[in-house]
């Protein structure tokens, strides 16, 4: 398999074609002859789009698995302390959603210590099969054990689909996991779909989120994938309809070289993650004394304060109020906007808010592409005149 | 004591769109760095050589898979404070994802020499997926954590270090070798050395290709050793039922005042 360049094809002109045409400059000309270096990423862009015949791409027949003998979706549960991680019923409405298409079960994978109680709920959220492997060992998160777990989870259930929440936790578990089944997995999805053929359709930003990418697993199975938090809803909570299995836990699955030596509470801090009404700012702000401005408006509507990563650079704001890929996702009633453009990172972390109201003086700015009401203006005209008429109100 | 920091060279900018009509992907190439996260890292190696008792017994090298071009990310590593540097780079990588990536890796720094401890960023700029570091360390059969925010002590054994979980701190001691990914800001990252650039040969990188990895299982690599494949990319959705107010700044208040009067946010 790999790429094939047609010699005969190749003159100075489609050479040059070729090379405008890659995007990471790993095509070079010299003395007749084209070459390409390790920047190639495969992108294979010169085939539909470059001079044809020029390049092809020899495909070789890839070993199929058997897909039919991996059948459902499981969600990881994530908890602490018998608490499941909010995430994990988001992720079971979703996973509900996606086992419907091919008819399959949902599952949820739960690990832990004194999680009967937990391990009720996840039935009352849509699980069908709640899977549960209980030991004191797993009070805490330990990377071997759990992963042993998981494992033996999917040797022995077969989950042609896993999903597992972006959290510190997901992120580090899903990886190791996925790695020893040698399975494919793909970080932050933000949108999934289901195809007949049970192929999870992954769509996740790349590239700093300036482009989507539509990520599928053709040939193995499982697929693993994590999702961050508040990306999808969560179902109502309803009855419980299916069962809890019990799963042995077995001495060789407690082994691992880490102790954990002390588990403390992280201290109380802000978070923007759960606020119902948010007001971000972005470099439309003029100086630093103007945060005063938003923050006036925050507390008039007893909103949070929130910004872009533009503004956590340049010192203004605490990072833990920063929205977007590299911050916060956040998911309130409403969002307003102040002099935010609305870049994809920004974007990918608030876009699934319910209302979004945007306020920006270029009227091109891409924020306007995912607000609901956009306001073509000076935020220093709009935002101490509607301060004032809310203060009238009250 | 042996410390292997993997790095990456990403694009200086993520300024990257796609051409709605064509779907080529528009790119300015041109500008490279190194992954800002890596420089904690980076930072978390140089500390624990300089705190050692005996400083010239711990080796620190660099790793990275990627382009030729990427050997200038690295001698930026050797003039903060690396020993050695090593680029993994073969078309045979080429399209490699997360599973081909950490394979190519553990291959690249087995051979590379023994190791006690691995330390990688948090996460790259450009993929964001934060998933090479843990499977990386799953290819090489050891165990790794997270989102380390310190490394509060290290013996010849063990390492003990704080973790960044939801909503608790965990502090561990792991068994060496092991693998840290480390939080963005545990350190404040050292600039470059004129001194050791100027001190610096060019034998300060190693590049290896795939040639040089005789343990190598080519079916593991690049676009043929990934299980997930990018089936498409696509600009992000644009929304079509949007609402905008135009005017002056006291009719958009009043507009906005309404609004959210109207819609009971007040």
């Amino acid at each position: 398999m790999g790429l094939l360049i047609h010699e005969e094809k190749i003159n100075e002109e489609s050479a040059a074609a070729l090379i405008k045409l890659c995007p990471f400059g790993a095509l070079s000309y010299e003395n007749g002859k084209l070459s390409v270096s390790p920047a190639c990423r495969m992108c294979r862009l010169y085939i539909r789009k470059g001079p044809a015949g020029a390049i092809t791409f020899e495909e070789e027949a890839k070993p199929v698995c058997d897909k039919s003998a991996w059948r459902g979706v499981a969600v990881f549960a994530e908890q602490t302390e018998g608490r499941i991680h909010p995430v994990s019923y988001e992720l079971l409405g979703k996973a509900k959603e996606l086992a419907h298409v091919t008819g399959d079960p949902v599952y949820a994978l739960l690990i832990g210590d004194d999680i009967s109680e937990a391990a009720g709920e996840l039935l009352r959220y849509g699980a069908d099969r709640v899977y549960v492997y209980e030991d004191p060992a797993f009070r805490h998160f330990l990377i071997s054990p759990y992963a042993n777990a998981f494992t033996d989870f999917i040797e022995k259930v077969k989950p042609s689909s896993i999903l597992v929440g972006a959290t510190p936790l997901g992120r580090s578990l899903a990886p190791k996991a996925a790695c020893r089944v040698r399975a494919g997995l793909t970080a932050d999805c933000t949108m999934l779909e289901m195809k007949e053929n049970t192929d999870l359709v992954q769509i996740r930003p790349a590239f700093g989120g300036n482009i989507m990418a539509r990520i599928i697993t053709p040939n193995t199975r499982p697929q693993f994938c994590t999702v961050r938090y508040k990306i999808f809803s969560a179902p109502e909570r309803g009855e419980a309809a299916g069962k809890i299995i019990r799963m042995p836990v077995i001495k060789e699955m407690l082994r691992g070289g880490t102790k954990i030596l002390d588990v403390t509470k992280k201290p109380e801090e802000i978070d923007i993650s759960d606020a119902e009404m948010i007001v971000a700012v972005g470099r439309g702000l003029r100086a630093k004394e103007d945060i005063a401005l938003a923050a006036e408006l925050a507390e008039a509507l007893g909103a949070q304060l929130a910004c872009t990563r533009p503004m956590v650079e340049a010192g203004w704001f605490d990072p833990r109020r920063q929205i977007g890929l590299s911050g916060r996702t956040v998911k309130p009633k409403l969002i307003i906007t102040l002099g935010i453009s609305g870049s994809v990172q920004f974007a990918a972390g608030m876009r699934t808010s319910e209302r979004i109201i945007a306020v920006n003086n270029d009227p091109n700015a891409s924020i306007f592409n995912i607000a609901h009401d956009g306001f073509v203006g000076d935020l220093y005209e709009i935002v101490p005149e509607l301060i004032r008429m809310i203060g009238e109100e009250k | 004591m042996n410390i292997v920091v993997c790095v990456k060279q990403v694009p200086g900018t993520t300024a990257v769109q796609v051409d709605p009509v064509t779907g080529v992907l528009l790119r300015d190439g041109a500008s490279s760095k190194l992954n800002p996260y890596d420089l904690f890292a980076l930072e978390a190696a140089f500390r624990l050589k300089e705190s050692a008792p005996e400083p010239e017994d711990v080796a620190i090298r660099t790793v990275s898979m990627g382009p030729p071009q990427a050997v200038s990310s690295l001698l930026e590593t050797v003039y903060m404070g690396a020993d050695k540097a090593y680029l993994i780079s073969d078309r045979v990588f080429a399209g490699s994802d997360v599973q081909a990536t950490s394979y190519a890796l553990s291959c690249g720094i087995a051979r590379t020499g023994p190791f006690d401890l691995i330390l990688c960023g948090k996460q790259t700029t450009d993929g964001d997926t934060a998933q090479v570091g843990p499977e990386l360390a799953e290819s090489l059969g050891i165990e790794h954590a997270s989102g380390v925010l310190s490394i509060d002590g290290i013996t010849e054994e063990s390492v003990t270090v704080t973790v960044n979980l939801d909503r608790v701190l965990q502090k561990q001691e792991m068994r060496l070798p092991c693998l840290l990914t480390i939080e963005k800001d545990a350190f404040t990252p050292r600039l470059p050395s004129f001194r050791r650039k100027f001190a610096t040969g060019d034998d300060a990188v190693s590049v290896l290709t795939a040639d040089d990895l005789p343990e190598l299982d080519r079916t593991r690599c690049g676009l043929k050793g990934s299980p997930t494949q990018a089936e498409k990319i696509f600009p992000p959705e644009i929304k079509k039922d949007k609402k905008l107010f135009e005017g002056d700044g006291q009719t958009l208040a009043a507009s906005l005042y309404g609004l959210l009067s109207s819609e009971k946010y007040l």
